[in-house]
């Protein structure tokens, strides 16, 4: 087994594989598509093009949000704006091509059309491997734990979300779950490099190979073995339905979760509900050649579309500025949503106050002009 | 003593280039420190190459712009020439200031005909070069009261400029026989077929026309062409044609309007950016830029240094406001940008000024005057400053 192992490393090995790390470097390294096939990254004279899709539901409101904040604190990006609705069906194809050739795109809620979710046409289209949320609570926002700092990966194309369900006999349904060693290589290698590079200690794997004993046996497996190759970051593994009661009750024993898709769903759900609820997480999707921002979970509620929380939106766009290496931008809009969130506590109803979006989108721009005074950044 | 014996000439011009070379802070805005709401307090450094011929002047008419109307934008300024080696501040000194202040305001670099050093590579490729500015866009758009034998053409001709014929490999292997080659690499030509459909979205275009003579050079220009066709079909809503370049600059002379975007490669680029600026009004009325992915570098957009009028206060600013225009569009001051415009339009169209160059007998400098006599602070700047 070795033997294959190394050879298998040998052929396939790192070096050739694109990591965070790369990512995050603006490399991208990939078996997957050949290099005639990444596109030119739309920069010109320091300026990004990126794909927004303000979807249906509170998604355009709180596009709006994001540009007033982008806007505010002079972040060199200019939007192409794509429409979806479900008037506008073909509209999704011009969506998926834009995204591919700007390679980065902020999304909000975007509909279910005919037969299959648009959302999960995106991640398989983009082949965007990794989801990843960075769940960091806030002071001063009422929610069930406090401190909490957790990092969950979530494997976003394959496993139960392969979209494979027939019923060949009437009455009898099957639904396959796929899990592939190659993608579950690449996309542990991604999340071990992030956690190396982030300096995390602790990654937890979470699976139920104890009933899936070959699809999530051969995802633990494989997570497993690659993460002999960072002996610095001490792993372990727990069963899902453990790990979910871990985390309501002992949530600040984790520090990075590694999952495959579905689990990893309900997971993040979890976390955002402990920490404050859907209106302040952000969720990232990863591939090799774009990248895709948008809030970590759908479950936004609101009765009114003025009381919507435009922090999550607004931290999916400190994301993606990071991604683009945007750092000082990024840092000026993330201590002035911190400082209105933990400072002046300007609150919407979701998150215990009494705000609207608009008070806190003002209280968040004052706060960039206060951080702007102090901040050495270009204005174009 | 001799050095300076041969350049006791170009000490003069030196000694006028002065004022272009030091810093120039403006001090006739009444209220420094308050620009435009968008940009309470934030000044821009921008690199200023004069060039040669008239760029000079040219630079002066577009700094005393900005002074008049307190425009927040400091000059570094860098005498670069090469044709005044000598008193050329070296390539990486510029290059090192364009990539610092990220833009970057240029006149026309004189490109001599025969080369002293055997060095084939002109200082503006190796500026090009350097900075990797690869594309150069010239948007040609008739002005008003400028009088042509064509009205309403609104082209933008985008042009690869890092590569092809201007690859400065040229040898002689066989005494009276002289190779020349093109270079036509899949990644270049991609990238400049991206930024041709990029720019097309952005600005709400309609149409991209590739312009090749792939019916010749079926490799070289064939690679070109093949990019552009591959990069159209991720641009469904962006009609894609493509047309030879003899035919091109035909149809350019007969019927310039059914042009929208135009890409082409560096030296068809260079003919058909002449020719379209010829046809609103010449090399005084146009303005281009040409880009890298961090930096760009505003000038005009036909490239003639126009040394018969050096002195004579003759030559027309309008390119190099415009110029100067687009730049503060670029660096967030729109505001500003659209006075500039909105200025210059207005003496065009008011026809009482005017240049030589497109019919009148004014001066440079009563050109200049004029234009601030029409700069017009929009309602809201105005009261912003108040504020």
């Amino acid at each position: 087994m070795n033997t294959v192992v190394s050879k298998f490393r040998v052929t396939n090995g790192r070096r050739r594989m694109s990591t965070a790390a790369d990512i995050f470097a603006g490399r991208t390294r990939t078996r997957a598509k050949p290099a005639k096939n990444i596109l030119p990254v739309p920069t010109y004279g320091g300026r990004h093009i990126v794909t927004m899709l303000p979807g249906i539901g509170s998604g355009p409101k709180m596009m709006e949000y994001v540009k007033e904040v982008f806007k505010a604190a002079y972040v060199p990006i200019d939007f192409e704006i794509i429409d979806i609705n479900i008037e506008k069906e073909d509209q999704i194809n011009f969506a998926l091509s834009s995204m591919i050739r700007n390679g980065v795109g902020i999304k909000g809620h975007i509909p279910v059309l005919a037969d299959t979710s648009s959302n999960v046409t995106f991640r398989s289209h983009l082949d965007l491997f990794v989801y990843l949320v960075h769940c960091k609570s806030y002071p001063n926002i009422r929610s069930r734990v406090q401190d909490l700092d957790v990092v969950v990966f979530r494997q976003n194309t394959e496993g139960e979300y392969a979209m494979l369900e027939h019923e060949s006999k009437a009455g009898m349904v099957e639904s396959l779950k796929i899990i592939t060693k190659d993608n579950t290589e690449r996309f542990a290698r991604w999340a071990f490099e992030f956690a190396m590079a982030e300096g995390r200690k602790k990654v937890t794997v979470v699976h139920k190979a104890n009933i899936m004993k070959l699809s999530d046996g051969l995802f633990l497996k494989t997570v497993l073995d690659v993460a002999k190759e960072y002996p610095e970051i001490e792993v372990n593994d727990l069963i899902v339905d453990n790990c979910c009661m871990q985390l309501v009750s002992r949530p600040h024993s984790f520090d990075v979760i590694l999952t495959p898709n579905l689990y990893g769903n309900v997971i993040t759900s979890i976390i955002c509900g402990l920490i404050g609820g859907p209106g302040l997480m952000s969720g990232q999707n990863y591939g090799d050649s774009s990248a895709v921002f948008e809030v970590a979970s759908r479950h936004i509620s609101f009765d009114d579309e003025k009381y919507v929380n435009p922090v999550a939106m607004i931290n999916a766009g400190i994301d993606m500025l990071t991604y683009l290496k945007k750092d000082a931008h990024a840092s000026i809009i993330r201590n002035a949503v911190y400082n209105t969130l933990v400072h002046d506590k300007i609150h919407t109803p979701d998150i215990g106050g009494a705000n609207t979006g608009s008070e806190m989108m003002e209280a968040i721009k004052s706060n960039i002009r206060q951080e702007l005074k102090s901040a050495d950044i270009s204005t174009f | 003593m001799s050095v300076i014996a041969r350049n006791v000439n170009r000490l003069a011009l030196q000694a006028m280039c002065s004022s272009v070379r030091s810093i120039h802070c403006t001090t006739a805005n009444p209220n420094p420190t308050s620009g435009l709401e968008e940009r309470p307090d934030a000044r821009t450094t921008c690199t200023l190459i004069p060039g040669d011929g008239v760029g000079p002047e040219l630079m002066h008419s577009v700094q005393e712009v900005f002074k008049a109307s307190g425009i927040p934008v400091d000059f570094e300024a860098y005498f670069f020439s090469e044709v005044n080696p000598t008193l050329s501040a070296p390539l990486d000194v510029v290059a090192n200031s364009i990539n610092k202040n990220r833009v970057c305001l240029k006149g026309i670099l004189a490109s001599p005909d025969y080369s002293h050093t055997g060095e084939l590579q002109t200082l503006n490729m190796k500026l090009r070069n350097a900075l990797d500015l690869y594309a150069n866009v010239v948007h040609v758009k008739s002005l008003p009261g400028i009088k042509c034998r064509h009205d309403n053409i609104d082209c933008v001709i985008i042009r690869e400029q890092t590569e092809g014929e201007y690859s400065a490999l040229e040898h002689e292997g066989v005494k009276g026989v002289v190779e020349c080659l093109k270079i036509v690499t899949a990644k270049k030509s991609l990238r400049i077929a991206k930024f041709a459909f990029d720019y097309a979205t952005k600005n709400q275009r309609k149409k991209v026309t590739a312009v090749h003579k792939a019916n010749i050079m079926k490799l070289g220009d064939g690679l070109f062409l093949k990019s552009c066709e591959d990069m159209a079909k991720l641009y469904p809503k962006i009609e894609f044609e493509k047309m030879i370049v003899d035919n091109c600059t035909m149809q350019m002379v007969s019927k310039p309007q059914q042009f929208d975007v135009m890409v082409t490669p560096n030296l068809y680029g260079n003919i058909v950016d002449n020719l379209a600026c010829g046809l609103v009004g010449g090399a005084g009325v146009v303005a281009g830029a040409s880009y890298s992915a961090n930096a760009v570098v505003f000038e005009p957009g036909a490239r003639h240094t126009y040394s018969e009028a050096v002195g004579k206060n003759i030559a027309n600013p309008t390119a190099m406001l415009l110029a100067a225009s687009k730049m503060l569009r670029h660096i967030n001051l729109p505001v500003y940008g659209d006075m500039l415009r909105n200025a210059v339009e207005k003496v065009l169209r008011d026809g009482k000024v005017r240049t030589k160059d497109i019919g009148g007998q004014s001066s440079t400098q009563e050109f200049t005057y004029a234009v601030i006599h029409n700069l017009e602070m929009p309602k809201a700047a105005q009261a912003a400053v108040a504020r």
